[in-house]
């Protein structure tokens, strides 16, 4: 039993983060039908933007979280100004190969800044509370589950109820004729890089304060995990990412608590795989049908 | 007027190599190190230990061969840490640069791949750090690679020094192991440490994995909490071992790490603090029982970068001091089978990281003891020597 919630309680911190990152591919998508592969580095930039921030000014986590947040947001709607923009109208490989290519620029301008792994500071009290017999409980997994919670819930509300979100989901589904009742989608557009990359920012400031040592190759593997997660949830749906990324974070969880932990990702994306035979729009998505 | 062109031309390329004569060439030297990627701060050392040695060499004149003085020159490869930039660093090495011989590199994964190429181009390659016994020998026939050396002991050597500590000096018997199932010599190590350990009649409680680049170990850790070991082994590299520590604490274990010598870089103490203090590695040296050749160098690495040597320097400069005295041996600068013979047969080396020599029987691991290390106070302080 305590064995069981013990491992409930660490999915529930893993599936945060995945889910975190995984909103920043499905808004994308959502609006633009193209896949953002730099948003794994995007997420490195902003646990790499909190270390230097704290390492230049110590300020609270309080400041620090949307001061980075800020920084990554400007950085994901200048990434959408220089590469994405003028690939609008070209083929959608092209766009997801720049998008590539400006992931490699991030993680090798960052790589050739900082060649070694930084310890990330520690920003508050890492308290370990037992909660009953052996399962525990530190505070830094309270704050991040907590404030990865209330941004998806924020981000939810933003995209459902303004106009900002009517204009999102509107661009999504048509976006010529959007454009011909006035609504300014070139500012859509960029705004929403610009939420996504800030929610990656978000993750990597939680991420790099989870796991203290931060590299430049460290949004690689994460990054695929979450995308994964958005492609199950049903990418371009807000709620099918988070539920992609509690879910991808459970079951990696749930494999290692049961099995032997070599068999984790053979058995959890194998699982994936056939989510994915059987709903292959993802959990929540639906099927898109293409207007001739 | 054509043969007038004909005839310059010539005489042009005969003053040429009129000149190269004069001045003997340079020896060339290649180094296939991780200098960026994950395992930078090992590449790095090892560029610096290189080029400290040859900077040492050169201003002594150069290196004597056969009543000649020649002058070194060192190429510095990047493998990024990658198995497949390895092979092609050391294929770039050995074709385009025409190196004599090659050091790296370092990492098993990086190495394996590498050693297939020195092999199959009959050019001298010599891992410094490399400890998984498939670099020197054939992992299909078994039978050892005639061109593939290493300047540090097996793994073999290692969980056999490990096992013995963690039973007669910890007085463990119930183990943990947590490694990278992705990485070459974390794997290797655990998987044999397992072996010896329970040959020895120690119990291994858990056995889990993860994989390079995963930074949550909550799942493995808190099986391993329920397996309730007396020590948990832990053959990570640096950035892993940080990471695992804290979590592990946080967690509520207190079970002490035994680590491996993939542990052995000063990083470790940067990124982990008081996360891991108090745990023990099995290591290539000490600067506390260093010999004074030993703390010539560690002085000298010292005063020019800064920092301590870490074992990767120190073997990168025992491997490389190996290497330039094989070619001193064999007589020759142009002949690749000559070196390797020379290198083969070097009688007992007196290096950095102790006295070694390659064994008679043949085979490229030298013969060589090792240290277990403990981080107290955010340094490595010498436990114990140790020889299985």
């Amino acid at each position: 039993m305590d064995y069981a919630l013990q491992q409930a309680i660490n999915a529930l911190q893993l599936g945060s983060i995945y889910a975190l990152i995984a909103l920043g591919y499905s808004l994308v998508y959502g609006v633009l039908g193209m896949i953002n592969f730099a948003h794994g580095d995007v997420f490195m930039l902003g646990a790499f933007a909190c270390f230097v921030l704290v390492m230049w000014i110590p300020l609270p986590l309080v400041v620090v979280l949307p001061a980075v947040m800020v920084i990554t947001g400007l950085a994901g709607m200048l990434i959408e100004r220089v590469a994405y923009r003028p690939l609008r109208r070209a083929p959608k490989v092209s766009a997801i190969i720049t998008a590539l290519g400006c992931g490699l620029v991030i993680a090798n301008a960052v790589n050739s800044l900082s060649p070694y792994s930084q310890s990330m500071p520690r920003l508050l009290e890492d308290e370990t509370h037992t909660l009953f017999g052996e399962v525990k409980v530190s505070s830094l997994q309270i704050l991040i589950t907590g404030v990865a919670v209330g941004l998806m819930v924020g981000l939810d509300f933003v995209v459902r109820k303004t106009r900002f979100g009517m204009a999102m989901r509107a661009i999504a589904q048509d976006r010529a004729t959007v454009a011909l009742m006035g609504v300014p989608v070139n500012r859509i557009i960029a705004l929403t890089f610009g939420i996504g990359a800030s929610l990656g920012g978000a993750a990597g400031v939680l991420y790099g304060l989870a796991y203290p040592v931060i590299a430049a190759p460290m949004g690689v593997l994460v990054g695929w995990k979450a995308f994964v997660a958005a492609v199950i949830g049903g990418i371009g749906n807000v709620r099918g990412a988070m539920l992609g990324g509690y879910l991808i974070g459970a079951v990696e969880v749930t494999t290692v608590a049961v099995l032997p932990s070599t068999y984790r990702d053979l058995i959890a994306y194998s699982l994936l795989l056939v989510i994915l035979i059987f709903k292959p729009h993802g959990l929540l998505g639906r099927p898109v049908n293409q207007k001739v | 007027m054509k043969h007038l062109a004909l005839w310059s031309v010539l005489l042009v390329g005969l003053l040429l190599t009129g000149c190269g004569r004069s001045a003997a060439p340079a020896v060339k030297i290649g180094l296939n190190a991780e200098i960026t990627g994950e395992l930078s701060a090992v590449g790095t050392s090892s560029r610096n230990a290189a080029e400290l040695l040859v900077a040492e060499v050169n201003a002594a004149g150069g290196l004597v061969v056969a009543g000649k003085t020649y002058p070194i020159e060192l190429i510095v490869g990047d493998n990024g840490g990658r198995a497949d930039q390895a092979a092609s660093t050391a294929q770039r090495l050995a074709s385009q640069n025409n190196v004599l011989a090659m050091v790296g590199p370092n990492a098993s994964a990086c190495a394996i791949p590498a050693s297939a190429i020195a092999e199959s181009l009959g050019v001298t390659m010599i891992s410094p750090w490399s400890t998984n016994p498939k670099t020197t020998v054939d992992a299909v026939t078994g039978a050892p690679k005639a061109y593939v050396f290493r300047g540090c002991f097996t793994d073999l050597f290692q969980a056999r020094v490990l096992a013995k500590f963690t039973l007669d000096n910890l007085k463990a018997r119930r183990v943990a192991v947590l490694y990278d199932v992705a990485s070459e010599a974390p794997n290797g190590q655990a998987t044999l440490f397992r072996r010896t350990f329970e040959e020895a009649g120690g119990v291994v409680a858990a056995f889990e994995t993860y994989t390079t680049g995963d930074r949550d170990f909550a799942a493995q850790l808190t099986k391993i909490r329920a397996a309730q070991p007396d020590v948990i082994f832990l053959p990570a590299y640096y950035n892993d071992v940080p990471l695992i520590t804290r979590q592990a604490r946080r967690l509520g274990i207190s079970a002490p790490f035994v680590g491996s010598d993939t542990w052995s870089t000063p990083e470790i103490i940067k990124l982990g603090g008081e996360d891991v203090e108090g745990a023990y590695f099995c290591n290539h040296y000490s600067t506390a029982i260093a010999t004074p050749e030993a703390q010539k160098f560690v002085a000298d690495y010292t005063a020019k970068y800064g920092q301590a040597p870490d074992d990767v320097a120190a073997l990168t400069y025992d491997s490389l001091g190996l290497l330039l005295k094989a070619i001193q041996a064999s007589g020759r600068v142009d002949d690749r089978r000559a070196v390797r013979d020379a290198l083969a047969a070097i009688p007992a080396y007196d290096g950095v990281t102790g006295t070694m020599r390659f064994p008679v029987s043949g085979g490229g691991d030298p013969e060589k003891s090792a240290v277990i290390l403990q981080i107290r106070d955010g340094k490595f302080e010498w436990v114990a020597n140790a020889a299985p």
